[in-house]
């Protein structure tokens, strides 16, 4: 049963770490690109890290060194986002629709 | 059970793997390299992780913590060098 529950984690896991990579690839341009990997790969990582944690509890112990990746993964995926898009911004990074404050630089 | 689960979980977390050097190599921006590096860090973690189910061994998971810590770290200062031109001012 609780072999069934691990496995169920793992491959949901590790399905929405594939989709966050699909759409790192196949999106058209940077500011959407920018929302696979922040919010898919995280929640994946964080089934795998439950199958974990799921796993090493079965086998003796109560092992809880998983929600330390969780907490610290689930609280800086946020801020590399906000970085990467202020990083964006700045160097004026190709889009598909108008950004505010860019009309001045178009002729 | 187990066993066919995480075979089939790391040839997705293995795909995802190559999808993500891909958009590393043809990246038209500088940001889009780094985003691709940060999703590379995050899916090299879930890579650990399903290793250290596979042998059963927590040695994986300091591997894990470190790689999580210093992924940040280098994404942080590389947009902090895009932003401002230097990360320590």
């Amino acid at each position: 049963m609780l072999d069934i529950i691990i496995s169920i984690f793992l491959v949901l896991g590790a399905g929405f770490a594939l989709v966050g990579s699909i759409g790192l690839v196949r999106l058209p341009d940077f500011y959407t690109r920018l929302h696979g990997p922040t919010k898919a790969t995280t929640l994946g990582l964080g089934g795998l890290l439950i199958a974990s944690m799921i796993y090493f509890s079965s086998r003796g112990d109560v092992s809880l060194h998983e929600l330390l990746v969780t907490l610290f993964l689930f609280m800086t995926a946020p801020v590399s986002a906000h970085l990467l898009a202020k990083a964006a911004l700045h160097l004026r990074v190709r889009s598909e629709i108008d950004l505010p404050g860019d009309e001045q630089s178009k002729p | 059970m187990l066993a066919n689960a995480i075979l089939i979980a790391l040839s997705l977390v293995i795909l995802a793997l190559v999808l993500n050097i891909w958009r590393v190599v043809i990246g038209p921006d500088i940001t889009d390299r780094i985003l691709a590096l940060d999703t590379l860090y995050i899916n090299s973690i879930a890579l650990l992780v399903l290793l250290g189910i596979h042998m059963a061994s927590s040695v994986y998971f300091e591997a894990a913590l470190l790689i999580a810590m210093i992924g940040f770290i280098g994404t942080a200062a590389l947009c902090k060098y895009l932003l401002r031109g230097d990360i320590i001012e």
